[in-house]
């Protein structure tokens, strides 16, 4: 279906002296109005890795996602991408939203090309960015559907276009919040499925925010959870389970468990629970 | 022929019904009013609707509208969206273009005439006058209604301002701006004719005077009809290209 490889060597780090897409040290930020936000964060994402970022709903999930696409400038701390620090959205990352958000002016194909030719992206001829806009609508399923508009799509088809349009900027780093959870269950899960199909064949990382611990689960190398008011990132997992995962039951059960038990206990205390549940002390 | 047109039909020949039926009365008491019988009427109009010069008056007449309607868009879009983004802006000006929109337009006739002179220019001025505020109204409100992820998205992607007014913000808000227009149309045909009264040698406004100077009194009635049927066309116009554009969407 793609012109992509399959299958690839991974990516030579050394190209950029750094090995992490994204990096961010001492991050904070603060709405003025509310003063809501989060509290300290840094995280690293390494090429082609997808990283989940979950945690209860109002810790800031979406905000630090924001920050990190370099949308809005953080209070203290930095982000850099690919080694350079981050002034404004890097034209090699893209979003996707809760909602797909499409132009509704716009047929799905025009939709998926939205922005190619902006004057901040990379510069590329009409007849390459066609291509890489069929490329994209055929990964996502969509070839046949270039010509309709985005009112005769259903939930699922839009964000599939909404997906394809981050892909056809070729990003190295995809920023999706809670892409899914508009959906229902069984479209959720093809998309989980798609999600982890495409950016691999487009060696691309992501950061999925989500308050879903299955999905997170289902498609993530890395899990970082975020609680607190400000929000911080308290735990962190690394998930060697092989896809798919629903075929390997009893390493998900106890990554689920292992995870609920940090998110209880993270609500129950309100602060920073210690690394690990066995080092708490009783009282 | 389908429902839809039957009831209309109905409706349209009971008026024309009762207009002949007031006129006969009236004629027994003023006999002049005769003239102003639908047949009459009728007959001038097929005599106007193989006249030149009735088209020239009509020609006159549209070219007012669309010049009126064209500086209420180049002024009423960009005042509308700057209300829409600016909330300074907004709030200096709403009060002020609350109290001038429930002026009547042919109030400044007057002060029209003075500063722009006789002839086109003070009717453009008060058509455009008349049709800014529907316009500009329309064009704020869907500024205020644009998708706050569209927002994002052109933020995302690093857009220029000119490249979020022009691929996000117009777009976005061509519906808010064609209902506008529409509400437009229906004030410019209504303030064309009085506003065509006065100082002009053309349009219909200034047929029904002349007809009325020349005792035409049939003719007068076939322009009235002329004007019913020109705005009526006018404002299905303005709805098709309205739902053509939601249709898309
Ligand atoms: N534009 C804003 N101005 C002021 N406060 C805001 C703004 N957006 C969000 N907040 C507040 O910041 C906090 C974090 O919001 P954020 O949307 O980042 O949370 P979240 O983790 O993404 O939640 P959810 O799971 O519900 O999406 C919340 O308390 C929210 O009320
Ligand atoms: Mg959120």
């Amino acid at each position: 279906m793609s012109a992509r490889p399959a299958t690839t060597a991974p990516a030579p780090a050394a190209a950029t002296g750094s090995s992490a897409v994204l990096d961010a040290a001492g991050l904070s930020f603060a709405y003025a109005r509310s003063g809501a936000g989060f509290g300290e964060v840094s995280l690293a994402i390494g090429r082609r890795e997808i990283v989940c970022l979950l945690g209860g709903s109002g810790c800031g999930k979406s905000t630090l996602l924001r920050v990190l696409a370099g949308l809005e400038a953080p209070a203290a701390g930095t982000v850099r991408f690919l080694g350079q620090p981050l002034a404004r959205p890097h034209p090699r990352s893209a979003l996707v939203f809760q909602q797909a958000s499409l132009l509704p002016w716009l047929n799905v194909f025009d939709n998926a090309g939205f922005g190619l030719d902006f004057k901040h992206q990379p510069a590329a001829d009409a007849a390459a960015r066609k291509a890489r806009v069929r490329e994209a609508l055929a990964a996502v399923g969509l070839a046949a559907h270039e010509r309709a508009w985005p009112a005769e799509l259903s939930g699922g088809q839009a964000q599939r276009v909404a997906l394809a349009r981050a892909l056809a900027r070729e990003p190295e780093l995809l920023f999706a919040d809670e892409p899914f959870s508009a959906l229902d269950a069984i479209t959720r899960a093809e998309m989980q499925a798609l999600l982890v199909d495409v950016v691999r064949r487009w060696h691309a990382a992501v950061l999925l925010v989500t308050h879903d611990i299955d999905e997170a689960i289902l498609v993530a190398d890395r899990i970082l959870l975020m609680a607190g008011r400000p929000g911080r990132i308290e735990r962190e997992w690394t998930v060697g389970i092989p896809h798919p995962r629903d075929a390997h039951a009893e390493a998900v059960t106890a990554l689920r468990l292992n995870i609920l038990s940090a998110l209880r206990e993270a609500s129950a205390t309100g602060v920073p629970p210690s690394p690990t549940p066995d080092e708490e002390p009783s009282t | 022929m389908p429902a839809t047109l039957i009831l209309p039909l109905l409706g349209l020949a009971l008026a024309a019904a009762l207009w002949a039926a007031a006129t006969l009365l009236l004629a027994n008491e003023t006999p002049i009013l005769a003239n102003f019988a639908p047949a009459e009427a009728f007959r001038a109009l097929s005599r106007l609707a193989i006249d030149p010069v009735m088209w020239e008056h009509i020609g006159v007449s549209l070219q007012r509208v669309a010049v009126g309607l064209a500086a209420a868009l180049a002024i009423g879009v960009p005042a509308g969206v700057l209300t829409g983004v600016s909330r300074v802006f907004a709030q200096a000006t709403t009060p002020l273009f609350q109290f001038l929109r429930m002026i009547s337009p042919l109030s400044w006739m007057p002060i029209a005439v003075m500063v722009l002179g006789v002839g086109d220019a003070p009717v453009y001025f008060l058509l455009a006058f008349a049709a800014v505020w529907p316009i500009l109204l329309n064009t704020a409100a869907g500024v205020a209604q644009l998708d706050r992820n569209w927002l994002m998205l052109a933020r995302s992607l690093s857009a220029t301002r000119a490249e979020t007014l022009f691929r996000v913000v117009l777009p976005g808000i061509v519906a808010h701006i064609l209902s506008g227009v529409r509400l437009a149309i229906g004030i410019i045909w209504i303030i064309l004719v009085p506003a065509e009264m006065l100082g002009v040698s053309a349009g219909l406004g200034y047929f029904i005077l002349d007809a009325r100077d020349r005792l035409a009194y049939p003719e007068l009635m076939a322009a009235i009809l002329v004007i019913g049927a020109l705005g009526f066309l006018l404002d299905y116009g303005a709805r098709w290209l309205y739902q053509h554009w939601l249709h898309k969407g």
